[in-house]
């Protein structure tokens, strides 16, 4: 396929798959502004959510405050903000109205309809009038987005990209949202917790499963009360939850392994490696190496991964030699 | 020429007997249902993002994507009109292939003196690039939009008469298409009461000629479509077009040339290209030949094609056979290169060139309509009966200055149909746009693309101008 398609697919899917998770993030958030604490815990929650996205800097030249109201506003419907939930489904739509032809007319629909409809929604307030339901509304729709792909396009290059773009994407997130949450209880991690830190633990934690849809899962996996421990194991390594780093490494690979072309070589042993490492990895050596190094390692090789994907496949220059078929 | 012919009505009250069932069943439905349909078949055209970019407003965001207007009510042709229109077409396209390689080549029609060698040679869409270029089966413009117009005469009774040819890139064919689409879906009902003949096979045919003009020793031809890009008022169409074919939709940036041979970029790396469906006009094509801004074209293309390792259709420098200032001489070329009699007319036509001409154009300026020759999309023309003394006046002075630019037409009444509008039903003027492909044969799929004019009175059905688009139907049998 050329070259642009399969590299507006990749950032299709890319985009779809971020405001599906600044959604998730922006739920649990809100939902947690909802239990009683201080304004400076409210206020950290809200820094923290920039900080993932390290948009910390951007938004400190337009905001000279942090509260729910502006951070949500700047997050969900700030075009100024190219992350922003809205400049995602843009993007996310105009990636696909320039590759419309390689896409199924559901999976175009679908991203159109989208897209019109959320600017329909910011536009009759629903986001002041009820957060929590364009948040959903967002993880719906990008729900949506994923089944339509699966369920209607031919499974060929085309769809390997898009999956490339989703894992890729995905990868990155789950990490940022562990290295801030985790940082975050840094300074009482290994300590000993008293009771009323217990409580805090556990709605820290458990919103930080349910950012990625863990809690029963959690629960089921481990029949165990929340240890920050065991939520760093299933989200980095238990391949079976499909938020986790193992997750998207693994499919990573295999898409990866599918669209294998004569230089992709060398990103293919990057992405072997690192999936190796996941696939063999225990958690108490990761802990014990310290958890914020790894992560800040893992990121920095998803985005060489992504760099390498790009040479490869997306932007190939015109030195390699034509070869017919 | 100065009646108004209805094509549903022959008289108030009475509907033409080809729609007879159409009239009674349109009767028959609430108003409010239709105002429902019109709805829904609006969401579904937005949903769909059949849409339509308008020039100028590139940077307003969603401003830029427009719905062209789909109106119910369809424009419906008789069998035995298509089929004279059809034999006509067929005739006339064939004949503009001949003229276009007969220009490039031996000039024959120059030599026997039927056209004036200056008014080719000198045209700016003459291709002095393209003499004694091959090309497969020497067909030049594979793909024609020949609008045609119906206008009433005297009696009552109504002809037909070719405005234009379109023989470069002509748009439109997806309206047809989704027109037709949405018609079924809406009204299912209509099409079982009706024997109407079926359109959507269009794509197929369009790929069949596309590879039957291959380069020679090209067993499986890899055809594309070449898009200027999503900014491009068509390229819904591109996009559409490519596939429904199954064929790659390129931008110029896809492209390379190395040693004269097309390559596209994929993930595989380079892959070699056959035919290039292009809807981009030659000045872009290669910065190398053409304009050496143009960053929509791929340097190099010209030289491969020169060379035939690639097929561009539409071929370079088709534009000299459908310029304004050669349309008055399709009929000649008819009876010049086919020794047939023309089955289509065309409209009285004159040049003002011709000094004579001229001074009759200049007294009668507020009856004619004055176009110019290189204008496309309604921009450069005078409505005479239409415009201001002021608008006249102006209009004289440009026609003064360059005369040469411009010719001048009688002002057809061309025929109204039936059109929603915000009062109801009123007639609107209508024309129609036919697709004829060339390959090694010339085939189209009945009817074409109906263009209705929406502003009341107005002639100016272009879709830059407001005009919407009705389903055309083609009633197979009896009729």
């Amino acid at each position: 396929m050329l070259s642009r398609t399969a590299d507006h697919l990749f950032w299709l899917s890319r985009y779809m798959e971020r405001a599906e998770n600044t959604a998730r993030l922006l739920d649990v958030n809100y939902q947690t502004s909802l239990l009683p604490q201080s304004h400076s815990t409210a206020e950290q929650g809200w820094r923290s959510l920039l900080s993932i996205s390290e948009l910390s800097g951007h938004y400190g030249t337009l905001h000279d405050q942090v509260d729910a109201k502006r951070v949500t506003d700047y997050i969900v419907r700030d075009e100024r903000n190219p992350s922003s939930i809205v400049s995602c489904l843009r993007a996310a739509r105009e990636n696909a109205r320039a590759v419309r032809g390689a896409l199924t007319t559901e999976v175009w629909e679908t991203t159109n309809q989208t897209w019109l409809e959320f600017k329909r929604l910011l536009a009759d307030g629903l986001l002041a009038r009820d957060p929590s339901a364009v948040f959903e509304w967002v993880k719906f729709r990008s729900h949506l987005s994923r089944g339509v792909m699966v369920g209607t396009m031919y499974q060929d290059e085309a769809f390997d990209f898009i999956r490339i773009g989703s894992f890729l994407e995905r990868a990155d997130n789950t990490a940022r949202l562990l290295d801030v949450k985790f940082h975050a209880m840094d300074h009482e991690f290994h300590g000993d917790a008293d009771a009323r830190d217990s409580a805090r633990d556990f709605y820290h934690w458990s919103s930080v499963l349910r950012s990625v849809s863990g809690f029963e899962v959690y629960r089921k996996v481990y029949s165990n009360v929340i240890k920050p421990e065991k939520v760093a194991e299933l989200l980095i390594l238990r391949t079976q939850m499909p938020r986790s780093l193992a997750h998207c490494t693994e499919r990573l690979l295999s898409n990866l392994r599918r669209v294998a072309n004569d230089q992709s070589g060398e990103t293919l042993r990057q992405a072997g490696r690192l999936n190796a490492e996941l696939e063999f990895g225990r958690i108490d050596e990761i802990l014990a190496t310290g958890l914020h190094a790894f992560l800040t390692q893992f990121l920095e090789r998803v985005g060489n991964l992504g760099d390498g994907i790009s040479r490869d496949f997306l932007m190939p220059t015109e030195s390699r030699e034509p070869r017919m078929n | 020429m100065r009646t108004s012919f209805d094509e549903m009505y022959a008289t108030d009250t009475q509907p033409r007997r080809h729609y007879e069932t159409y009239a009674r069943w349109l009767q028959a439905q609430a108003l409010e249902d239709m105002r429902t349909c019109r709805a829904e078949a609006e969401v579904i055209f937005r949903r769909v993002g059949i849409t339509f970019a308008v020039y100028g407003d590139k940077d307003a965001g969603e401003g830029t994507e427009r719905l062209i207007p789909f109106d119910l009510i369809p424009r419906v042709i008789p069998a035995h009109e298509w089929r004279e229109m059809e034999a006509g077409l067929r005739q006339r396209v064939t004949a503009l292939n001949r003229f276009i390689h007969d220009i490039y080549h031996e000039q024959e029609i120059l030599k026997a003196g039927l056209i004036p060698a200056e008014q080719i040679l000198r045209n700016a869409q003459f291709r002095p690039e393209m003499m004694g270029v091959d090309v497969p089966n020497n067909i030049y413009s594979h793909i024609a939009g020949v609008d045609i117009v119906r206008a009433g005469n005297a009696d009552g009774s109504g002809s037909y008469y070719v405005l234009e040819d379109n023989l470069r890139v002509p748009s439109g064919v997806s309206y047809m298409l989704e027109d037709r689409k949405m018609m079924m879906r809406l009204f299912p009902d209509l099409f079982s009461q009706h024997r109407i003949a079926p359109v959507a096979h269009y794509p197929d045919l369009l790929l069949e000629t596309l590879r039957s003009v291959s380069p020679k020793g090209i067993n499986e031809p890899t055809a594309v479509v070449l898009t200027p890009g999503m900014y491009n008022s068509a390229y819904f169409e591109h996009a559409f077009l490519a596939q429904q074919m199954g064929v790659e939709l390129v931008e110029g940036q896809d492209l390379f040339v190395k040693d004269r041979i097309v390559y596209m970029r994929t993930t595989c790396g380079p892959r070699r290209v056959d035919v290039i469906y292009r809807r981009l006009d030659d000045d872009f094509l290669d910065p190398l030949v053409f304009r050496k801004d143009s960053t929509l074209g791929c340097a190099g293309l010209v030289d491969a094609y020169k060379a035939g390792n690639v097929t561009l259709a539409n071929a370079i420098g088709t534009g000299i056979a459908d310029d304004k200032s050669i349309y008055p001489f399709v009929p000649k070329m008819i009876e010049f290169y086919l020794g047939e009699k023309p089955i289509l007319n065309n409209v009285p036509t004159y040049q003002c060139r011709n000094p004579d001409e001229l001074a009759y154009v200049l007294a009668h300026l507020a009856e004619l309509v004055v176009k110019e020759v290189h204008g496309a999309g309604g921009y450069g023309m005078l409505v005479g009966p239409a415009a201001t003394a002021q608008e006249v006046e102006d209009f004289r002075a440009h026609l003064l200055a360059h005369p040469a630019n411009y010719i001048a037409q009688p002002t057809l009444s061309l025929s109204t149909c039936p059109t929603y509008v915000e009062s109801g039903i009123a007639p609107r003027h209508i024309d129609l746009r036919p697709f004829v492909l060339s390959g090694t044969e010339v085939q189209m799929v009945p009817g074409g693309l109906t263009r209705v004019a929406l502003k009341e009175g107005s002639l100016v059905v272009n879709s830059s101008q407001g005009g919407g688009t009705k389903d055309t139907w083609v009633l197979e049998g009896g009729a």
